[in-house]
């Protein structure tokens, strides 16, 4: 595409010559947010360090508007990319306001001394940040949220056309996480910046990258968009998750299944389900669940977490083979659960299982979700 | 608010200023003989009169020395805290003085037992190679080492060495040397000539009009090296320069007047809570009249509180210096709780 305002060839990165990831190829649009994913020590700092030229690359060229950045003079790359790094600067009797004036370094004189212009585009950039009225407070004193909306503003006010932030969200609750991407996200379109960022956390990823960049194993794994990444088990697989599981759909995680024969059957369907699986999990009680159609809500974490699992075909009624199976299945176990508050045409024949074990004085009645 | 600030720093600057003429008048109107303030104004204006002599010969250049040397050693305090991203960094704690001691120790023993007298320029150039010796032990150190503790227990481990060493060449040096080169050990603003003057003016004055141009990147480097980077600042061109600054203002002070203590720490924190900022453009000047004005008050005690006989620079500005560094300190470790 042409506005790749950031585009590697053939980039190796690594510490002292020694390469950690070779053969990096991707490009950061302007106007776009690329997110950085892969397990810890996979090396996504070490590529977000050498776009900043805190480490020189091993091999490879990058180019910063079609110019090669290593041979770019220091000021025309601090115009051109600014950076909210990891770990909390902690500068002594700064105040907020002074933080982000900071970010005028590249534009000022010999002295530092700020313009009116200067003072003007300090001011617009807290503004757009939300942290205007934190201008006069003590940068030590303010909360992490409050912190890292300061360095956004700080790299805003730097006017890059390429912004390089390393785990920006990591010491953040999640409403904070939440309320800092929406703003990254409307900052970058509107300022036609490209945004290169690193995260935890996958399911932010997935709903705010444009592309994601999966990183792992000493290479790039996978560049795509997150529909294409976040399909099937491969994230999973990219963090080499061994107990329990990535849900690539809703972004959730569940833990390991208990295995073993069931002691509780689950009448599930429609969410109620869910939070039955979970608590018999945490208690470490193998259960069957059924009878679900495969397009249910229960489905993918039954699949994760029961014993044993009846399925019928997405949108078919509950009758058959599967039907007489659970019936067996529930009639061995001390306990069923029934998590559903009703029955219609699609799951009528989960019935049989409930009225079964009504007759047998086993049923807990569990349907904590009323559905609307 | 951008307002408030100006006034503050104007007013700072203002008080500083007063500060200093006022010590300048009381160091050469106080002594042994005690000399009206008139008088001394009419000695500065012609020249003449009875006790020119002390005026111009004596209390003149000590004074001028004490202003100089103080102010050096307040602004290389604060380009090593700076840089070191530490409070308690100072010339002192990091063994810098110490080592500048010892060398200059050396080559004073060494050409006295040849019978030469070593020139001023020598002992600063041999104090500049002492300084820049332990500044390379604790650069090398603080690679290794990531926490600040260590690395200032490492310099003061330099210091107590390079103490221990220039007793030792004391103790051996020819019994006429000995008192000459034990009394600048202890640290002294006395016996002072006007040419030493003149050269203590030209160095510090060069080093701070240095240090004042490198205020710009040390703001930046105040948000951390990574954040310097990032804004354009030339990292290893500015590591070099903010050090050997450092070492040229530390030297100075060695060769002229021996190591003295706490200044390089006490003076920056005052001026900073003083100022209620640490931005370098304000700090710099600052911490050079800060530390002007402290060692001119330092040493009208040293010299007067038990007349006849003088105290050591250093015992005093220790006693006034520890408890800020104390004060320091404890406020830091409140504020980190959160009171």
């Amino acid at each position: 595409m042409e506005d790749a305002f950031l585009q590697t060839e053939g980039l190796s990165v690594g510490y002292g010559g020694v390469p950690v990831i070779t053969g990096i190829d991707f490009a950061a649009h302007s106007g776009k947010v690329l997110t950085l994913i892969g397990p810890n020590g996979a090396g996504k700092s070490t590529i977000l360090k050498t776009l900043i030229r805190q480490l020189s690359p091993v091999g490879g060229t990058v180019y910063l508007g079609g110019r090669d950045m290593a041979a770019m003079p220091a000021l025309d790359m601090a115009r051109s990319t600014a950076a909210v790094l990891t770990g909390r600067p902690a500068p002594e009797l700064m105040s907020c306001g002074d933080v982000v004036a900071t970010g005028r370094y590249p534009y000022t004189g010999r002295l530092g001394i700020l313009s009116a212009e200067d003072r003007r585009i300090v001011a617009e950039s807290m503004e757009l940040v939300q942290v205007s009225e934190l201008r006069d407070r003590d940068f030590e004193r303010i909360s992490d949220g409050q912190r890292q909306r300061v360095l956004l503003a700080r790299a805003i006010c730097q006017e890059p056309k390429l912004l390089i932030m390393d785990e920006p969200t990591s010491f953040l609750d999640i409403r904070h996480k939440l309320d800092f991407l929406h703003l990254l996200r409307r900052l970058v379109r509107e300022k036609g910046i490209a945004a290169v960022l690193s995260l935890h956390e996958l399911d932010l990823a997935q709903r705010f990258a444009d592309t994601v960049l999966c990183v792992s194993g000493g290479r790039v794994d996978r560049v795509g968009t997150p529909e294409e990444i976040f399909q099937g088990d491969y994230v999973a697989r990219l963090y080499g998750v061994e107990h329990g599981g990535y849900d690539a759909l809703f972004g959730g995680v569940e833990c390991e299944k208990v295995a073993g024969t069931p002691e509780v059957f689950v009448i599930g369907g429609g969410g109620g389900g869910i939070p039955v699986y979970r608590k018999l999990q945490r208690e470490r009680v193998p259960f069957a669940a059924g009878v679900l159609q495969r397009s249910d809500l229960d489905y993918p974490v039954a699949s994760a977490l029961a014993a044993e699992l009846f399925t019928v075909p997405p949108f078919a009624p509950v009758e058959g083979p599967a039907l007489d199976a659970a019936l067996a299945r529930a009639s061995r176990c001390s306990r069923v659960v029934c998590a559903v508050p009703a029955f219609g045409p699609l799951n009528e024949g989960n019935r049989a299982i409930l009225d079964d074990a009504r007759r047998r004085g086993v049923l807990e009645e569990n349907a904590a979700q009323r559905f609307p | 608010m951008e307002q408030k600030r100006r006034i503050r720093s104007a007013v700072c600057f203002a008080a500083l200023g007063a500060a200093l003429l006022a010590l300048l008048a009381l160091n050469l109107a106080i002594g042994t003989a005690r000399l009206p303030l008139r008088e001394v104004w009419n000695i500065l204006l012609r020249r003449e009169g009875d006790n020119a002599a002390i005026v111009w010969g004596i209390r003149l250049p000590r004074l001028l020395t004490a202003a100089l040397l103080g102010g050096a050693l307040a602004v290389s305090g604060f380009l090593l805290q700076t840089f070191f991203g530490n409070p308690i960094a100072g010339p002192f704690v990091l063994g810098i003085s110490s080592s500048a001691k010892l060398v200059v120790a050396l080559v004073m023993v060494a050409s006295l037992a040849r019978g030469a007298a070593v020139s001023s320029l020598g002992m600063v150039v041999a104090a500049f190679c002492g300084a820049m010796l332990s500044m390379g032990l604790i650069l090398l150190a603080s690679r290794r080492l990531k926490s600040m503790a260590l690395l200032i227990v490492c310099g003061v481990m330099i210091g107590y060495i390079c103490s221990a060493v220039t007793d030792i060449v004391v103790t051996f040096a020819s019994d006429s040397n000995i008192v000459n080169l034990h009394n600048w050990s202890l640290g002294s603003f006395s016996g002072k000539e006007w040419r030493d003057v003149g050269m203590e003016a030209v160095i510090v004055l060069a080093a701070l009009l240095g240090a004042f141009l490198l205020s710009k990147p040390m703001g930046a480097y105040q948000l951390g090296e990574g954040y310097a980077r990032s804004m354009g600042v030339n990292i290893r061109r500015f590591r070099a320069e903010l050090i050997a600054l450092t070492g040229v203002l530390s030297a100075c002070v060695t060769a002229f007047a021996g190591p003295i203590s706490f200044v390089g720490i006490a003076v920056p924190h005052l001026m900073k809570q003083m100022f209620r900022t640490a931005k370098p453009i304000l700090m710099v000047p600052a911490c050079f009249l800060g530390g002007g004005v402290f060692c001119l008050l330092c040493d009208l005690i040293a010299r007067t509180l038990f007349a006849p006989t003088e105290l050591s620079i250093s015992s005093v500005t220790a006693v006034f210096g520890v408890p800020v560094v104390l004060w320091m300190l404890l406020a830091r470790q409140k504020r980190k709780e959160g009171v």
